[in-house]
């Protein structure tokens, strides 16, 4: 548990533009279940997302947080239940699965950002082929996002010249080009160096402030303080905890939270 | 505190690298006689070069009948390289049997290729789509009515006429521009989650892979007439130029998929995340990547088809090796001890001259797409 962190963001978050929904629904998890092989990895799921929600998902390393939000825009095929994504279901239906990725934006733990194409190429090249946006006016897009995660002067550069935190700020960049509904975030800042994952952090919260509906599993705990409305806690492949950051962290109802909690919380 | 550990108090400003020893004397020192057993090696590299150089100097130069020689000098007693002979069957080498007052028809075909390869080997010349189209396309069927004949008032000249260097060239160049997307294909279908589509790509490349091209080449031109329908016929050259893809796109399908293998299957994920289809996340994302990775195996496949070509005598075309063996009336005539070996010799500088070049681009496109990489 060495890699959760405390890291905060030291100044008032504006809450003024973060409202959730009550009617409109992001995404509809029910009665979701999925298995390696034989090895059933997420069982009997049901979530429910508000638009504009912001849900942290924690628990230890196996519990089924990534595969869940990898399941969300089908990296991973689930076999029993429903995954509803802005209205569409999710099935074997390949144009459907396009659909629904278009308007998710996704962030990996290790950035995956493409090597052989400069900056500016990584954050144009969906928006001009899947969204059919004339090249300028991408351009025009890309350059907006990377100011806004201040890398505007990388533009021109390749992946490999630049650090851990800038590459994870152009990810979060390029996924935003494509002006996506839901952000997913797989441990964003699990791979970074301690001086790096605040300005990632600086980043998300801010997207936060828009009301971007995001789901981020991370064992960034003051992220989920700061930001968050529900922390969902998973263990062994099942949400078995969900509250709101204050209730629990200060009162866990589970004994799996309450251990979690005192291994990380110090 | 301060003795237990140093620390220094102002920072260090950077300075030049120490000025490396140079010069002949200290590259040979370091080198040539480092240590007793370099030396040793040295020498015996010296006496090696004393020992072979001026044999071969002499058969290839001081000895040898320039162009512009006569028979009665190559078959002199001492005589080296006969290129006398070359310079007399030059046009048989490079045409084949093609009528002589026809030859500016594959003079074209050669120059034309040469105008449009050229430009798009060059990474910075203007118009690439154009230039592309142009080659891979226009080109081909230029060039075959150009060298077939029977359109314009064109004479028609049957393919067994054509010979030599233009055979070889026809074969490689549209064997290499044809099996290597076809490789492509065959490895993506390899890697593909429908059934069907895989087996069939698995069949086909551990099928060809199984047998030897003289044995596809002897099975395209001589079984394949069999199970053809009465009075069909496909020319001998193009069941030559298909055996030979075909053949090579089951390697190159191997190679490709070797660098689809190399590519992590985060960038995979990435690129579906962002909505990109399959076509597209294989063309912009994943192939860029796994074709840079492979180069070295690419052109590998290249150099083997174009030396492979010289099997096509097995179906009774005359390539360039082939045409460098026969003993038409020029051969006859210029008959001597060592033109045979001449003949042999031009074959192989020419075969090297074009796979060397191969060898060359191919490394300079290495460096070029070496785009500040690692992860």
């Amino acid at each position: 548990m060495s890699q959760v962190s405390e890291t905060t963001v030291e100044r008032e978050i504006d809450t003024s533009q973060m409202q959730v929904s009550k009617t409109e629904v992001a995404i509809d998890v029910v009665n979701m279940h999925k298995w390696y092989g034989d090895f059933h990895v997420l069982r009997d799921i049901n979530l429910r997302v508000m638009k504009g929600e912001r849900i942290v998902i924690a628990g230890p390393s196996g519990s089924g947080k990534s595969t869940l939000i990898r399941c969300i825009n089908r990296l991973e095929e689930h076999q029993e239940g429903q995954i509803i994504v802005n209205g569409t279901e999710l099935t074997a239906d390949l144009k459907r699965i396009d659909e629904v990725r278009r308007e998710v934006g996704m962030v990996f733990q290790h950035f995956n950002l493409f090597p052989h194409l400069t900056i500016l190429q990584n954050l144009t090249l969906a928006p001009i082929w899947v969204r059919g946006i004339p090249k300028a006016e991408a351009e025009a897009t890309a350059m907006h996002y990377l100011e806004r995660v201040k890398i505007p002067e990388q533009a021109n550069k390749f992946p490999g010249q630049l650090s851990g935190g800038q590459q994870q700020r152009v990810a979060i960049a390029r996924s935003l080009c494509m002006q996506p509904r839901i952000m997913l975030f797989d441990e964003p800042t699990s791979a970074l160096d301690p001086e790096m994952v605040k300005e990632v952090l600086e980043v998300m919260i801010s997207l936060a402030e828009e009301g971007m509906t995001m789901i981020c599993v991370t064992h960034e705990m003051g992220f989920a303080r700061q930001v968050a409305n529900r922390v969902i806690f998973m263990d062994q492949g099942q949400i078995i905890e969900q509250n709101e950051p204050e209730e629990f962290f200060s009162n866990p109802q589970h004994e799996r939270t309450k251990l979690f909690l005192s291994q990380i919380l110090h | 505190m301060t003795d237990i550990g140093f620390v220094r108090s102002e920072l260090v400003t950077a300075r030049p690298a120490p000025v490396r020893t140079t010069g002949a004397i200290a590259w040979a020192q370091k080198n040539l006689f480092a240590t007793p057993l370099d030396t040793v090696l040295t020498i015996l590299g010296l006496l090696f070069l004393a020992w072979i150089i001026p044999p071969l100097y002499g058969f290839f130069f001081g000895n040898a009948v320039g162009p512009n020689g006569t028979v009665e000098q190559c078959r002199m007693e001492n005589a080296g390289a006969c290129w006398a002979y070359i310079a007399a069957e030059m046009e048989f080498f490079i045409y084949g049997f093609y009528d002589i007052p026809e030859q500016w028809r594959p003079n074209i075909v050669f120059a034309l290729g040469a105008i449009l390869l050229v430009p798009l080997l060059i990474p910075k010349a203007p118009f690439k789509r154009t230039n592309a189209v142009l080659f891979i396309v226009v080109y081909p069927i230029l060039s075959y009515f150009l060298l077939a004949g029977g359109v314009f008032g064109l004479k028609v000249i049957p393919t067994e006429k054509w010979g030599g260097l233009l055979v070889t060239l026809i074969i490689s160049v549209i064997g290499i521009t044809l099996s290597f997307p076809l490789g492509v294909i065959l490895a993506l279908g390899r890697q593909s989650q429908l059934p069907i589509i895989k087996t069939v790509c698995v069949g086909f490349i551990e099928l060809i892979r199984a047998v030897p091209l003289i044995t596809i080449l002897f099975m395209a031109s001589i079984m394949l007439p069999l199970f053809m329908p009465q009075g069909m016929t496909v020319d001998k050259f193009l069941r030559a130029i298909v055996g030979v893809t075909l053949f090579t796109s089951a390697y190159m399908a191997e190679v490709v998929r070797g660098g689809l293998q190399a590519i992590p299957r985060g960038q995979y994920e990435a690129a579906s995340a962002l909505g990109l289809g399959y076509w597209k996340r294989m063309w912009f994302i994943i192939l860029p990547q796994a074709l840079k990775h492979v180069i070295p195996g690419i052109v590998n496949n290249f150099i083997s088809l174009f030396k492979d070509t010289s099997l096509v005598y097995i179906v009774g075309m005359k390539d360039l090796l082939e045409a460098v063996k026969t003993k038409n009336d020029t051969a006859l005539e210029w008959q001597s001890a060592n033109t045979a070996t001449t003949g042999y010799i031009f074959a192989a500088m020419v075969f090297w001259v074009f796979c060397f070049g191969m060898s060359r681009y191919s490394m300079y496109m290495e460096r070029r797409l070496n785009t500040g990489y690692k992860r």
